[in-house]
């Protein structure tokens, strides 16, 4: 590891680069960015452990990119700071903060081969050219590139050029990698292998990773922790499940998970020590909760999971819990193979389409009906400023 | 062909019909706009009282007079050093114009500051200005410089990016590249001059030839500078040197003029042969999705 202070050259280098508690870290505080009169970042406090595989996810738009942009040193932030590792890297130039980023167009230099373009930065910082080649070779062995070093990336597929973008920040060997939607040029079979790829480079390397993705499986399958953005803002932090489980608010809880909640308006009728009633469109629903702090009469969004209804006869390894269930209409049918999204009007719950999330081989057919069951335990409250009340009973059975 | 079914037939008599008419129709009027030049050419090698006494292509009685007196010239100095002196400031000429629009061109399409669009406004629009307004007074600071009968004139300017046209043209080459393979140069550790040095002038290789070509073959035509600047004849460039061929004697030996334009035409081509598989084959390809 002493080739890493050679990489890093320049003033700024100091000693705690050689592997203090720190390293890996990265620290945003109250981090803000404005592109002329408007406000992309507004406020992002965030600390990310050594190690972490992060995920931002968030709509199109929202500042994902310019976050990230901001940690790799490519834009300034206009206020707050950035500390990776021990050191305020604010103002630091993007080659000495010990990052490396992986483009969503992979950015590759179309003149180079494919070990030029992953030796360039270690050109750059003029190390000797033998060492050049055996950090190159190593990194190429990691990613399987090295039959491909002497092509020009022209002559490489998708896969293989995100590959080589990959090797070109192992290389490096920076204290964090930043990925920008690094899969999303690529079809969807590939999109899965590289997803594998990446998680095993994690565990192999276990450097930090910032990963920006829109992609649900992307985020839930990679993540330690998925950072929700919306409007260049933090809703929500926590792992994976914990976001799907309890979601703080109701951007997240329409965000994270696929397809999306289900919302249904309400209006709460009354409120008790271990659960709260709200009357639905035409039904009321008493869902447990323990000292919620709702009034009644108060205008609350009621949320449940498509995958969270019970459809038909099922034998029941839940009818511990309390389910109630509803007529419904069948709207459409999406047949996915293993499943089928059915969308179902039910009356006595919402004026909408409810997605229902039911295994494939129930025999469905458009304008019949059906009976389906609501999991109490299951649903989400949200108060009428979108904020979670109380949290679902039921975790354990979530999982299952 | 083998490809179109039995009933298609005439269709496809019909197509290679009207494609045989639109080929024989280009090729008339190609060969049309060619003429003068393959007269020119063939011109070089009639003698003198043929040129005008026929409207014939082919020389009757050919002759290598016209090209080895006129390359003698009718100075003291041979056609070769005109030939030379030409490539004498056309070579700094376009070495400077290349190094200065690329640089010129690179910070207006990469770079912020302040009235960045005032400023290629302005550049645009001296692209519009007429040659002939700013003769009197720039030979006039080239006088105070002391810079008269030598080339300074010729080339120093465009070490100032002074050709609008040429900075314009790689502004737009730079605009459509996406800039994700300068800024990965960045993290890779490179300054701005090593990014545009390292990545960019690669990539815009195309423009790059591009402009050394125009400036070349633009340089090598340019008759007016030359005339006001230079006044030994042993200075004199091509484009000069067969003006004075004309006006030297009375009865100009048009097929010793005729033969130099044809040897003068031949360094363009010849560079522009060369530099063709550049306009041919652009280099981004296989760096982005594509
Ligand atoms: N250089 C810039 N100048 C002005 N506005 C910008 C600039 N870069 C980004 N923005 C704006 O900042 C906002 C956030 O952009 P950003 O690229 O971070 O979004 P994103 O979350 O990455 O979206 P996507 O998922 O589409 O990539 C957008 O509204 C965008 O228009
Ligand atoms: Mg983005």
């Amino acid at each position: 590891m002493a080739s890493k202070a050679d990489i890093a050259e320049g003033a700024t280098t100091d000693k705690s680069r050689g592997g203090g508690v720190a390293k890996g870290r990265v620290l945003l505080r109250g981090v803000t960015k404005c592109f002329g009169a408007v406000d992309v970042i507004k406020g992002v406090d965030l600390e990310i452990a050594p190690g972490e595989l992060t995920v931002f996810v968030g709509p199109s738009g929202c500042g994902k990119s310019t976050l990230l942009r901001l940690v790799s040193g490519l834009e300034l932030p206009t206020g707050g700071s950035i500390i990776i590792g021990d050191r305020d890297v604010t103002l630091v130039h993007p080659s000495e903060r010990g990052i490396a980023m992986v483009f969503q167009s992979y950015a590759l230099y179309p003149h180079m081969s494919v070990a030029e373009n992953m030796g360039f930065g270690l050109k750059i910082a003029g190390l000797p050219k033998p060492l050049i080649k055996e950090k190159v070779a190593k990194a190429a062995e990691i990613l399987q590139l090295t039959p491909l070093l002497d092509r020009k990336p022209r002559a490489l597929s998708g896969g293989q050029r995100q590959r080589v973008a990959i090797g070109r920040c192992i290389v490096r060997e920076p204290e964090v990698f930043l990925f920008d939607e690094p899969l999303s040029n690529l079809d969807a079979a590939l999109r899965g292998q590289m997803r594998v790829e990446i998680a095993r480079l994690h565990a192999k390397l276990g450097a930090t990773m910032i990963y920006v993705t829109h992609d649900q499986v992307e985020a839930m399958t990679l993540a330690t922790r998925i950072v929700v953005l919306n409007a260049g803002r933090i809703e929500q932090i926590g792992a994976p499940i914990e976001l799907y489980r309890h979601p703080a608010n109701l951007f997240v809880a329409g965000f994270i998970g696929s397809p999306a909640m289900n919302f249904m308006d309400g209006i709460v009728e009354a409120v008790e020590t271990d659960g709260v009633s709200v009357r639905l469109n035409g039904a009321t629903l008493r869902l447990p909760r323990h000292d919620a702090a709702v009034k009644p009469g108060a205008k609350v969004t009621v949320g449940i999971r498509p995958e969270h209804f019970r459809v038909g006869p099922t034998p029941t390894d839940m009818d511990h819990d309390q389910a109630v269930e509803f007529d419904a209409i069948i709207d459409l049918v999406e047949r996915l193979g293993g499943e089928t999204l059915a969308h179902l009007r039910m009356p006595s719950l919402s004026d909408g389409v409810l997605v229902v999330k039911i295994s494939g081989d129930v025999p469905l057919r458009i304008g019949t009906g059906l009976r389906v069951g609501v999991r109490l335990a299951q649903c989400h409250l949200f108060d009428a400023d979108g904020r979670a009340v109380g949290e679902p009973a039921a975790r354990a059975v979530v999982a299952a | 062909m083998s490809l179109i079914s039995a009933p298609r037939r005439d269709v496809a008599w019909i197509g290679r019909f009207s494609a045989l008419l639109r080929y024989a129709v280009l090729i008339g009027v190609g060969l049309l706009m060619l003429y003068p030049l393959f007269w020119m050419v063939a011109a070089s090698f009639k003698p003198n009282h043929e040129i005008f006494g026929s409207a014939g292509l082919w020389p009757q009685e050919p002759t290598m007079d016209g090209v080895v007196k006129g390359w003698r010239t009718g100075t003291e100095y041979s056609f070769a050093t005109y030939l030379l002196n030409s490539f004498a400031f056309i070579m700094p000429k376009v070495l400077l114009t290349v190094v200065s629009s690329v640089l010129v061109a690179y910070g207006f399409a990469r770079f912020r500051m302040p009235g960045k669009q005032l400023w290629f406004a302005l550049m645009v629009a001296t692209i519009l200005l007429p040659k002939s307004v700013l003769l009197i007074p720039q030979y006039l600071m080239f006088r105070e410089f002391g810079w008269l009968d030598t080339y300074l004139p010729l080339y120093v300017p465009c070490a100032f990016a002074t050709d609008g046209f040429f900075v314009f043209m790689v502004v737009q080459f730079l605009r459509g590249i996406p800039p994700d393979m300068e800024e990965a140069a960045v993290i890779d550790g490179c300054n701005s001059l090593q990014v545009l040095w390292h990545v960019v002038v690669p990539v815009i290789m195309p423009a790059i030839i591009s402009v050394a070509l125009f400036q070349f073959m633009w340089s090598l035509n340019d008759f007016l500078y030359p005339l006001i600047y230079l006044s030994s004849v042993g200075k004199y460039p091509v484009a000069l040197a067969l003006k004075m061929a004309i006006d030297v004697t009375e009865a100009t030996a048009w097929n010793q003029v005729l033969a130099m334009s044809t040897i003068a035409l031949l360094p363009s081509l010849i560079v522009f042969f060369l530099a063709q598989k550049y306009f041919v084959e652009g280099i981004t390809s296989g760096s982005v999705k594509g």
